[in-house]
């Protein structure tokens, strides 16, 4: 049932979430599906990160359902391929490219177990997908940052994920390194995966998303970029932005190309 | 003295314990190596000194009660691991001033109850500081069980305790249990500690963790030769400063960390890739 046009690969029902006694999240509503790649956006505090967690497992849901291709998630047993920021990351692991991507498989390889030819297999494949094979016997601590994140991207992309699930990665690099980026996001959500990213970028995710969700404790609204960056109603009550501010004259200027 | 005198007096049967203190010496430096590469990449050396000092109330009640030392120090770092793992994931206090509270609190357990021992200023200096004369032969066995399950569970568990010490949220969203292997991790660094503290005293076995695998850390971006070369320099370093301390009549302890310390330095100055004197040259180079 798989892949089936009427299950999404991800499908958040009225969700609601609670943490320390704050409710965080409230009604969320959010589905994608294979091959599209939505940005999530919203400001600090918006729940983006709480959504993504609950979306992997680690929390749960007061109310509502987080289905992944139909199904329940529970950490470990849903491939989902989680891409986490950065600066979360120990980069001064005396670890070799090709070995970081293999973790990304410790969860399925399970106890005891080592990895095989096939599992090898997987990661020369994710790296090859990410163009990081002339780099696999790099210590990771070697890498610049745009190099970083495609690590991170191919670790997420050894497990043969439907779903990918991206946390904030454009912060910190420079233009250029961006766009590479989001030509690759681009390109494995077009391949058939669901991709969903979050990010502080609005200007890139209204170029490259094919679809936008506003958050701030629910969904706003949703839609594609052209679509949506008409409707600044649904940015000022997201932002808390005033009428005149200078997200409202970009959004404009967007509506113009 | 030279090195084949130090060689007659190892297997001087007058001398028994010599050859005793040095295999557990170079026990403790193998295992302590292997186990240190995590303390040092992980950052945990604070976590390391906890546990030196928590091992200390166990061993002193151990001594008070004429029970085994190793299972007391064992007990006494297992539960204060365990304390420090679950009350720090309480976000309101970092774990570091969870360790703060505790250690502390363990290290002063351990003096209040071994002042309870009679004649106990000798044993006191004995625990802090190591002594290579007593080490009864049940021991050596003891020692030398505990040093392979250690080696055992940390090269099981190689994939998991990597995967959780470069990401944690991944990890547990990848099914992996962290909690329960960062309570291995303390365990094991609890069971590394205990078998080294007789030799080189409860407050320099830090340096048996931390400055072996730190110098390992300058030579290589490999993880793998890292835990090679971890214990072998740790070897080293206990062979030589147990040679020196007996030759000269220096504190054996003292001793090796001394000799671990002068490795590092060597290390930091000499390094291939990241060493001082690499990076003046390439500087003069250009």
């Amino acid at each position: 049932m798989t892949g089936s046009p009427a299950t999404p690969a991800l499908a958040v029902d009225g969700v609601s979430v609670d943490l320390a006694g704050a409710t965080v999240l409230t009604g969320v509503d959010l589905r994608v599906d294979r091959g599209e790649l939505v940005g999530l956006i919203g400001p600090n505090g918006a729940g983006k990160t709480t959504l993504i967690r609950t979306v992997l497992g680690l929390l749960r849901p007061v109310s509502g359902q987080v289905r992944i291709d139909g199904r329940r998630t529970r950490p470990g047993r849903t491939p989902i391929g989680y891409v986490p920021q950065r600066h979360d990351f120990a980069w001064d692991f005396p670890l070799s490219v090709a070995h970081t991507v293999m973790t990304g498989l410790t969860g399925s390889l399970g106890l005891f177990r080592r990895p095989g030819a096939a599992h090898w297999e997987a990661v020369a494949e994710a790296l090859d997908r990410v163009r990081m094979t002339p780099l696999a016997d790099r210590p990771v601590g070697q890498l610049s940052g745009g190099q970083r994140q495609r690590v991170l991207v191919a670790r997420a992309l050894a497990l043969r994920p439907g779903l990918l699930l991206l946390d904030e990665p454009f912060t910190g690099l420079d233009m250029p390194t961006q766009e590479l980026l989001a030509e690759l996001f681009t390109g494995l959500a077009h391949e058939g995966r669901a991709v969903l990213m979050t990010t502080h970028d609005i200007l890139s995710a209204l170029d490259g998303c094919d679809r936008l969700a506003l958050l701030n404790r629910t969904v706003v609204a949703t839609g594609p970029p052209a679509r949506l960056a008409a409707d600044p109603a649904a940015w000022t009550s997201t932002f808390g932005a005033s009428e005149n501010s200078a997200l409202l004259r970009i959004l404009k200027a967007a509506t113009l190309t | 003295m030279t090195p084949v005198e130090f060689l007659t007096d190892l297997f001087n049967p007058d001398l028994a314990f010599l050859p005793k203190a040095l295999a557990v010496a170079v026990m403790s430096s193998i295992v302590c190596g292997v186990v240190g590469t995590y303390v040092v990449l992980r950052g945990m050396a604070f976590i390391g000194d906890a546990v030196s000092h928590a091992v200390f109330p166990g061993l002193a009640f151990a001594f008070v009660l004429e029970g085994d030392l190793v299972l007391g120090g064992t007990l006494a770092g297992v539960a204060t691991a365990v304390l420090v793992a679950v009350f720090s994931q309480n976000r309101r206090l970092n774990e570091s001033s969870v360790i703060g509270v505790f250690f502390v609190a363990a290290f002063a357990l351990g003096v209040v109850v071994i002042s309870q021992a009679p004649g106990y200023a000798g044993s006191l200096e004995q625990f802090l500081f190591g002594s290579i004369t007593g080490i009864p032969t049940s021991d050596l066995v003891t020692d030398g069980v505990t040093g392979v399950v250690i080696l055992a569970v940390l090269f099981a568990l190689h994939k998991e305790l990597v995967t959780i010490s470069l990401d944690r949220e991944s990890a547990r969203a990848m099914g992996v249990a962290v909690f329960w292997l960062d309570l291995v991790l303390y365990v094991l660094v609890t069971l590394a500690v205990v078998i080294s503290v007789q030799t080189i005293g409860n407050i320099l076995v830090l340096a048996l963790l931390v400055t072996p695998a730190a110098t390992a850390r300058l030579l290589t971006d490999r993880i793998g030769v890292m835990m090679a070369l971890s214990p072998a320099i740790g070897t080293l370093g206990a062979l030589a400063g147990l040679y020196i301390s007996w030759g000269w009549d220096l504190p054996t302890g003292g001793t090796i960390v001394l000799v671990l310390t002068a490795g590092f330095l060597a290390a930091w100055f000499l390094a291939p890739r990241q060493g001082l004197i690499v990076k003046a040259w390439r500087r003069l180079d250009r």
